[in-house]
């Protein structure tokens, strides 16, 4: 890297290609070409940068100048103007919604100020798909100071006192999982990395996978030094193809180094890793569950005991952990237990990275120290309610965890806070919602997806989830009673009580929270059939207000289903037999001539 | 069902991807992974094939089959559309989306349109939530989707693949 001067970094995360970030960085290689600047400015495709909300994302290194929603056709502009000129390019730098002035670097925007990028390190730094520069930043020293410094007690020691808890959503502490699992005596043992990310609505670990692979393999191959174990597998979902990619990518260029494989660093440690790709089934991220389809079976989870780390994979001892708490044994192994406990609070250390996303103006990835409050994370660093609106809730924990409110919005975020609040950390989704969202739909919506996930080995979960849709599904309808409301929380808490795994102990949270922070909503719908947040569609109709309409036809030109009628200058009528209720004419009218009742 | 004969070609292609793996029954995720992306879909002949190359059974085969969503025993469009509904799409309005290629296709999710040209999945989050909602046809990827657009999207592949 020493040779050039200047860095143009571009954006190749998922979110970022999907806009085209990879015809963007050809261009820019064009436009150097043309300007015979490839010698002195090189273009590095990089991991994500977290700022999805705006991407495809580009900064320029030495300046930070940081350039968002830049196209293929910007890439001649940049280098011209940028490269060339030395002068910024006023429409691509970001604007601050709220000072609403331009940010000239990455370095004074709100999004990056109250980060701590610890497990994201190298995600929007260097290019995932060179490891001479995951090398460059001190990867693989803490493989190199494991095996010629430390026995593999002492590593041990040194991640428990750490305090690194599984990043998951579980929360149990690495360090004691490791021991156990070095304790259990047998002739084979795994390492598994479980990089099933099925949280609808989390991209954490793919991002990670996807800007930095190299920390996974580095901090598998540790593990597999601490618990005995020369294998490692990476179980992956198969809707990943370029965190899939890079990974295999990388798993080559290590073996090359000798970095994997046999004899590695020549101290006499063996250790490879094979990947499992898994195929769509939200249960496998439950460890039990996930060994079973690496054995190509169902993905059904157990009972526990036995836990993994006794029987798992091939009923050998196998220690299970997520991409995200992986990604934090380098740096703690590099800058020692001392520096990571420091973050965080009493009984979470370190970061978090959480995928925000909803009604939030900066969707994207964050990472900030534990105890963070909610209020920071959405209002600072996530830039507020899109559009202005009013902030109703934020879900945490996916599909298990819970829908908090204004109330909330002052806890400090760490795994026992959010169980305390009636939600949990999980494995980091956070989903903002904002004065339009039912929060009963939102309920419906999530037990739909544990429904349609649950497995069905135990009835609880199989049955029990079934009867809390069709309640919901009936209170959405218009139908519900006020008895209905009771029977949810029984039933729900009899579901959390009964089911065998993660997954039903978890699925009846979200009813549970908003029944407890959303009561009145609830109340709304089968007391007066209203839906507040105009959501639910059988209790709602759009009408035209006829002193209001202007007849400027726009509703009726806009209607996707030709229910609205009318002529030119005088009030038009929407057929309710047709109406879909999608909501364009709401959108569309100017004169506020379209009420919801 | 009716049954259908499979070609000596496809027969071939599964035993191949079988024997790749060992005809190793562990592998089973693994190999159902790669006869999928050869013949698009899963049809029961070819599981029972895959059970007898792996010497396994064929309720094992098909119960894995139908366990995971990533597999699927009809053949999808030639455009098979994506919606995603995972909760950031969710909440930015994936559902009314849905709806509307639900309408102009006249089609329910998981079928496929008379002519084989297009399909109606759901996604559980491509991971593009910065882009919500997301809907994708083939590998094309439509971010901030509205109703509205629908029309035009399903225009562009009805007389064949854009240009771009």
């Amino acid at each position: 890297m020493a040779d050039y001067k200047m860095h143009i970094m571009v954006c190749g995360g998922s979110g970022c290609r999907a806009s085209e970030s990879d015809k963007l960085t050809q261009n820019l290689d064009t436009a150097l070409q043309k300007n015979g600047l490839e010698e002195d400015v090189q273009v590095v495709t990089t991991g994500c940068f977290g700022f999805c909300e705006k991407g495809p994302v580009v900064k320029i290194l030495p300046d930070n100048t940081f350039y968002t929603q830049v196209t293929p056709e910007d890439a001649e502009k940049i280098v011209e103007e940028h490269i060339i000129k030395g002068r910024q390019i006023k429409h691509l730098l970001y604007e601050d919604p709220n000072a609403k002035e331009l940010i000239p670097d990455s370095k004074h925007m709100d999004f990056y100020k109250k980060q701590v990028r610890l497990a994201l390190r190298n995600c929007g730094f260097i290019n995932p798909e060179n490891i001479d520069e995951y090398i460059a930043r001190d990867g693989y020293a803490a493989i190199g100071k494991c095996l010629s410094e430390m026995t593999p007690e002492a590593v041990i020691e040194e991640i428990k006192e750490s305090g690194l808890r599984g990043r998951g959503g579980g929360g149990f502490p690495t360090g004691l999982k490791w021991d156990i699992t070095r304790k259990s005596e047998a002739d084979q043992k795994y390492v598994v990395c479980n990089a099933d990310e099925g949280d609808p609505g989390a991209f954490m670990d793919r991002s990670i996978l996807e800007g930095d692979p190299h920390t996974i393999i580095e901090a598998m191959a540790i593990c597999g030094y601490c618990i005995g174990a020369d294998k490692g597998l990476v179980y992956i979902r198969a809707e990943y193809p370029l965190a899939i990619e890079r990974l295999k990518i990388a798993l080559d260029q290590a073996r090359e180094y000798g970095l994997l494989g046999e004899d590695i660093l020549g101290t006499g440690f063996n250790f490879d890793i094979e990947l499992k790709y898994g195929a769509g089934a939200f249960v496998c991220g439950e460890e039990t569950a996930l060994i079973h389809s690496m054995e190509g079976l169902r993905g059904e989870p157990t009972f526990k005991p036995p836990f993994p780390s006794v029987s798992g994979y091939n009923e050998k001892p196998t220690n299970v952990n997520n991409v995200e708490t992986f990604a934090n044994i380098p740096v703690i192994i590099n800058k020692g237990a001392g520096f990571f406990s420091q973050i965080g609070t009493g009984s979470s250390k370190g970061t978090k990275v959480f995928a925000l996303a909803g009604k939030i103006n900066n969707v994207g990835l964050i990472e900030v120290p534990m105890g963070t409050t909610l209020r920071e994370v959405i209002f600072d660093i996530g830039g507020g309610i899109k559009d202005g609106k009013k902030f109703k809730a934020v879900q945490t924990g996916g599909p298990s965890g819970g829908c908090l409110t204004e109330a909330h919005l002052d806890t400090p975020i760490d795994f026992d806070n959010l169980i305390k609040v009636g939600s949990m950390m999980g494995s980091g989704g956070m989903i903002v919602m904002d004065e339009d969202d039912c929060m009963v739909a939102v309920a419906k919506f999530y037990l739909e997806f544990t429904l349609d996930e649950s497995c069905g080995k135990c009835s609880p979960c199989r049955v029990g989830n079934k009867r809390l849709y069709e309640i919901l599904d009936k209170i959405t309808q218009g139908k519900g009673t006020k008895e209905d409301l009771d029977k949810l929380r029984l039933l729900g808490n009899v579901v959390k009580d009964t089911s065998l795994c993660g997954l039903g102990q978890t699925s009846p949270n979200p009813i549970l929270s908003t029944l407890d922070n959303f009561y009145d909503e609830y109340l709304a719908h089968v007391e007066d059939s209203k839906c507040v947040a105009g959501q639910c569609k059988a209790l709602m109709q759009y009408k035209i207000i006829p002193d209001a309409c202007s007849g400027c036809t726009l509703c009726f030109r806009n209607c996707p289903v030709g229910a609205i009628s009318g002529e030119r200058k005088s009030p038009h009528f929407i057929d309710q037999s047709i109406c879909i209720k999608c909501g364009v004419c709401y959108e569309k009218c100017k004169f506020d001539a379209i009420e919801i009742v | 069902m009716p049954k259908i004969k499979l070609a000596e070609k496809t027969i071939n292609i599964v035993k191949e991807i079988c024997a790749k793996y060992d005809n190793n029954e562990g592998e089973l995720i693994n190999v159902l992974h790669n006869v999928q992306a050869k013949l698009g879909y899963l049809p029961a002949e070819v599981q029972e094939l895959i059970a007898k190359e792996l010497n396994s059974s064929v309720a094992k085969v098909y119960g894995v089959v139908t366990f995971y969503s990533f597999f699927t025993m009809t053949p999808m469009g030639e455009f098979p559309i994506s919606i995603c509904m995972g909760t950031a799409c969710y909440v930015r309005g994936a559902e009314q989306v849905l709806d509307e290629f639900k309408r102009q296709l006249k089609l329910e999710i998981g079928k496929t349109t008379e002519d084989g040209k297009f399909s109606i999945s759901c996604l559980r989050c491509v991971g593009a939530c910065g882009l919500a909602p997301v809907v994708m046809v083939g590998e094309k990827v439509y971010g901030r989707v509205s109703p509205q657009q629908v029309r035009k999207i399903i225009a562009e592949y009805q007389d064949g693949c854009p240009s771009s």
